[in-house]
């Protein structure tokens, strides 16, 4: 099958090398406002390698054709490789069976899936839904629609000044009334790395459903849903160097199967009447009409990528980036890092005394540091930390000490403008 | 001059860490301004005597392009008829989005809020600008939900 001729390895030896890993990027070699392009913002989305625009652009060219549908050769040749794409991301984040994967627009349209299918024919009047402070407005809003309509109610459990997660207060907050609990892996704003194990077993105790937003944390770590022990996992594939408008939502067999459907339309059924229509099973059932073959080739393209790497390489080299990072942004003087916890992701937010976020952006992007400024979807991160927006810079493997140093010296530049 | 150092001229810088009529009006009108995206929060005051602004003053916590547009702005439209604070923010306007040449003076007649157009070069940043002068526009109709520019 021609798509598996386009390779999918990135061009690296045996000895991790941030330098060649650089070159399969073709976005990261550009002059933005005269200089160098300094890319921290990883957080807010990845750049692309190469074997992926191959794929996306291979599917395009060589063998578009709808999936599921036709009995000709280029349907054929299309779902095999959507297909494809599902194993792959079932092996991603180790799922028992690739029909736990199921496609969606990104991680918020899959906690939307789980809020709406999931928590509308589960949540009663008096039942609780429980996330913690650090979410993303994408894992608190969801849930606060969906406890509206039910008459269920949210909770948050609170954070330390740290940007830690108080699991004590959060196992108070676990009780006979909590149905769900929606937790993110790694915090977007905080870099905070949630004990997803010891959460899935609290919950689990009291008989509450766990759903984990791995958007942050599927770039950076290895995933295994079940020694996690998570009902349900999500994450996007722009955030893991694949495209947009592509993401997954993993779930547990037997949790998928007793659920109705989220959107009806084509692809998701198994006969329609005007009197009865019955539905297919998971994942079909959850993918109505046309889904984003392109994309999804493209994560698997993407997987491919980051698993050729391997994640001991890119978290070593994390590792020692991140350490770099907090080294040298702690020795800047009137800078502030907001989220300090002890086990953290390479996410950098921090304010400036005298310079607000918008103005240090500005400031950063000329001397081509791309970082970025605001809430970040993250209100009650701010509220908590007392700052109306933070400055952030996150990391990828592809980053190195120089982009660092280059980082520093654009903070040096606010504080001369705002002295 | 880059684009840069004329964003952030000293006189924008001073008026943003040293911002005017920064203080309530008690019993004044007023209205509030937020754009959530970047943070910035104003609330405007504006006293008014037979359709004439007596006095204007802000508070809140915002970034320095807007601190300093709410800060000129007090100033620049204390003793003015309305109809003139309309026709101010007008050219203001102006200043932030047309097209200027590399040597073409200022509209003189905007006196010290000229030299916020630099902010034309950053589009990206005239909602900054503009946010408090939609906020003044509010508390002179008397609107009370908060205005956004986002």
């Amino acid at each position: 099958m021609s798509s598996t001729l386009h390779t999918t390895r990135p061009t690296q030896g045996a000895k991790f090398d941030a330098h060649r890993i650089r070159a399969d990027f073709p976005v990261l070699a550009q002059r933005v406002n005269g200089k160098p392009l300094v890319y921290l913002d990883n957080a807010a989305t990845s750049q692309k390698p190469q074997p992926v625009l191959d794929a996306v652009m291979a599917f395009y060219r060589e063998y578009n054709a709808n999936v599921h549908r036709g009995l000709h050769t280029l349907s054929t040749r299309a779902t095999e490789a959507y297909e494809n794409a599902r194993a792959k991301a079932a092996r991603f984040v180790n799922a028992a069976h690739a029909d736990e994967i199921v496609f969606t627009r990104g991680t918020t349209e899959s906690i939307n899936l789980v809020a709406h299918a999931f928590g509308q024919s589960n949540l009663r009047p008096g039942d609780e839904v429980l996330v913690t402070t650090m979410e993303h407005h994408s894992n608190i809003v969801p849930w606060q629609l969906v406890c509206q309509a039910t008459g269920a109610t949210l909770k948050a459990a609170p954070i330390d000044d740290r940007g830690e997660l108080m699991l004590d207060a959060f196992a108070e907050l676990v009780t006979d009334r909590t149905r769900i609990v929606a937790v993110t892996h790694v915090s977007n704003a905080l870099g905070t790395i949630n004990p997803i194990a010891k959460i899935a077993a609290l919950a689990h105790a009291r008989g509450a459903m766990v759903l984990v937003d791995g958007a942050q944390a599927a770039p950076h770590l290895p995933i295994d849903v079940q020694a996690l022990d998570a009902d349900f996992y999500a994450f996007s594939g722009h955030k893991v160097f694949g495209p947009t408008g592509i993401g997954v939502l993993y779930g547990k067999a037997d949790l998928l199967l007793a659920m109705p459907p989220y959107q009806g339309g084509g692809e998701m059924i198994r006969s329609v009447t005007f009197a009865k229509t019955t539905y297919k099973d998971p994942p079909a059932r959850f993918e109505a009409g046309t889904p984003n073959i392109a994309g999804a080739i493209g994560l698997g393209a993407s997987i491919d990528y980051v698993e050729a790497i391997g994640f001991d390489a890119i978290a070593a080299h994390e590792r020692d980036l991140s350490a770099y990072a907090q080294e040298q942004l702690s020795a800047v003087p009137r800078l502030r890092l907001i989220g300090t916890a002890e086990h953290k992701a390479g996410v950098f937010s921090f304010v400036i005394e005298g310079a607000h976020a918008h103005d240090v952006t500005t400031i950063l992007d000329a001397e081509g540091v791309a970082v970025r400024g605001g809430h970040h979807c993250a209100q009650p991160v701010m509220d908590r930390f007392g700052v109306p927006a933070t400055s952030r810079a996150s990391l990828a493997f592809y980053n190195t000490r120089a982009d660092i140093d280059a980082l520093v010296a654009a903070i040096a530049k606010v504080q001369q403008v705002f002295k | 001059m880059s684009d840069l150092s004329e964003l952030y001229q000293d006189v924008i810088i001073d008026h943003s860490q040293h911002p005017r009529n920064f203080r309530e009006i008690a019993g004044a009108q007023s209205a509030e301004g937020y754009n959530p995206l970047c943070g910035d929060r104003v609330k405007v005051y504006v006293a008014m005597e037979d359709d004439r602004v007596t006095d204007a003053s802000f508070t809140g916590a915002a970034c320095a392009i807007c601190t300093a547009s709410a800060s000129m702005m007090t100033q620049a439209v204390r003793d003015k008829p309305r109809a003139d604070v309309g026709s101010l923010f007008e050219r203001f306007h102006d200043l932030l989005t047309q097209p200027h040449g590399e040597d073409e003076p200022e509209d003189e007649t905007l006196g010290e809020l000229a030299s916020l157009g630099g902010v034309r070069r950053f589009p990206m940043r005239v909602k900054c600008a503009t946010l408090p002068w939609h906020t003044l526009k509010a508390a002179l109709n008397q609107q009370p939900e908060p205005v956004t520019t986002e």
